[in-house]
């Protein structure tokens, strides 16, 4: 009984603390820019003619995306995220959409929050055989025809998984299931930036799948904008 | 009714034979050195097998239209040396049938798998994954970069898992989902299987050879004629077997050098 009423604070505790935490959505803002030094390597264009019907979705063939780039050395698809200083936040009710079309995965990159539900599209006219690896969360794989109805699925733990299809083995795409609301994914420009946040010191991490991850230090007090860069190595293999 | 019967299993026997001595169903276009040996094969098992098909089926007409309507207690004659010498007969003559079949054929097969292909035969490595099919060339350096299962990174395209940071001979490795061959030029396939069992078939070559994973097995053909022949896997792999199939373009010589330059740039 005594128990019960510990936890039952607690979680008083919890809520209100997170209320006080976010009183407004208007706080600081960390923005900036991910960049890479060096020369990456030459992304390779992908041989889909054993599927004809993504084929010939492409007048020129695509290539592979683990190193995605911009003029001026930007680079996209990298995840920049608070990893430490803000408090896990609840899954949002809208849905993470990772779509199949034309035998690769749209986003590239998707990222998403704890236990936010992941919607599954299989726009081609193939089936597709979704197989994400993850290393903390449980591994599944499901089989998509074409004209099915979206897969359902949610991840319970914070972690990058990368997802690939067992049907088309070129086909590779990556979650980032995150704790927290605050994170953003670059575009090709490379900038990003995550608004709303509270006063308080936080950890910035920059995750790139090729090379790795980055993180910063800021503190952020008030409503100021403070601009944090990234710089990634980029190796030619 | 008996009678009935025989004439019935007549026009069976007859009306199935009929297709094939008439070529109905032709085999598919021979684009291979070799393949006219499978095809003599072929056609020689069609021929004994159909014969004795014929046969069989005709002596089991006449004999239901010779001894149908018999009276119920007339007894049954002996056949002349009793049944016994039948018996022994008709397993010589089938078991001499067989093992000819086996002794010619095996020339055939042999000149096509037991043989080794001529020292300037140009090389390709085929790999078998659910559920694809890629090829390597060696590039301008002749030399094919080692393998490292470790550094197999699909998302990247390097499905062989080439590791040209610390290996110079794999950076121009030429890696295709197609297999390009020019015409009239003996090829080297090498073949090695990434996960489970598959097959490399291309019907028009007269080639099926499997993968075996753990295994490197090796085929050799000449290509007679430029064109798209399909691959198919004939090995049933997994719920992907259905869509696992890659082209074969034979190319004439300038088209396939260009093709190599343009790989390689």
């Amino acid at each position: 009984m005594q128990m019960k009423q510990v936890v039952f604070a607690g979680v008083l505790v919890g809520v209100s603390a997170a209320a006080v935490a976010n009183p407004n959505p208007a706080g600081g803002t960390i923005t900036g820019k991910v960049t890479y030094t060096g020369t990456p390597a030459k992304m390779k264009p992908i041989d889909m003619s054993k599927e004809p019907s993504c084929a010939k979705v492409y007048t020129t063939p695509p290539t592979a995306e683990t190193v995605v780039t911009g003029p001026g050395d930007t680079l996209g698809d990298v995840v920049v995220y608070i990893s430490a200083g803000a408090p896990d936040d609840p899954a949002p009710s809208t849905a993470a959409v990772f779509t199949q079309k034309g035998c690769r995965y749209i986003p590239h990159v998707l990222a998403l929050q704890v236990n936010q539900e992941l919607k599954i599209v299989n726009e081609d006219q193939t089936s597709h055989n979704i197989h994400p690896l993850p290393k903390l969360n449980r591994e599944w794989n499901k089989s998509q025809p074409p004209g099915t109805p979206p897969i359902s699925e949610k991840y319970d733990k914070a972690e990058f998984i990368p997802v690939k299809c067992n049907v088309h083995p070129w086909m590779h795409g990556n979650f980032a299931v995150l704790k927290n609301s605050h994170y953003a994914v670059t575009g090709e420009n490379g900038s990003f930036t995550l608004p709303n946040l509270p006063p308080g010191k936080y950890t910035v991490t920059a995750w790139q799948e090729s090379y790795g991850d980055q993180s910063q230090d800021v503190t952020i007090s008030g409503g100021e904008t403070k601009t944090v860069n990234f710089a990634f190595k980029a190796k030619p293999y | 009714m008996g009678k009935f019967f025989a004439v019935v299993l007549v026009i069976i026997a007859v009306a199935s034979a009929y297709p094939i001595v008439a070529h109905h169903f032709p085999l598919p276009e021979d684009i291979s050195t070799h393949g006219y040996l499978i095809d003599d094969q072929l056609n020689e098992t069609m021929v004994e097998a159909g014969l004795s098909f014929l046969a069989a089926q005709l002596v089991l007409a006449f004999f239901l239209w010779s001894f149908t309507g018999r009276k119920p207690r007339s007894p049954l004659k002996n056949f002349p040396g009793g049944a016994r010498v039948l018996v022994i007969f008709a397993f010589v003559i089938v078991g001499l049938e067989v093992l000819a079949l086996g002794v010619m054929g095996q020339k055939a097969w042999a000149s096509v798998y037991f043989t080794s292909p001529s020292a300037n035969a140009i090389q390709v490595q085929a790999q078998a994954e659910q559920f694809a099919f890629y090829f390597r060339y060696p590039g301008p350096d002749g030399r094919f970069g080692q393998i490292h299962p470790e550094k197999i990174d699909e998302g990247n395209q390097n499905y062989f898992g080439l590791d040209p940071e610390n290996d110079v001979a794999a950076r121009d490795d030429i890696v295709s989902g197609e297999l390009v061959v020019p015409v009239n030029k003996e090829v080297h396939l090498m073949m090695h299987g990434k996960d489970v069992g598959h097959s490399f078939y291309v019907r028009e070559l007269r080639i099926q050879q499997d993968f075996m994973p753990g295994l490197d097995l090796a085929v050799h053909f000449t290509a007679t004629k430029t064109g798209k022949y399909e691959i198919v896997c004939t090995q049933l792999c997994g719920l992907g077997h259905y869509n696992m199939k890659a082209y074969l373009n034979v190319m004439s010589e300038a088209d396939y050098d260009n093709w190599l330059k343009q790989q390689s740039q």
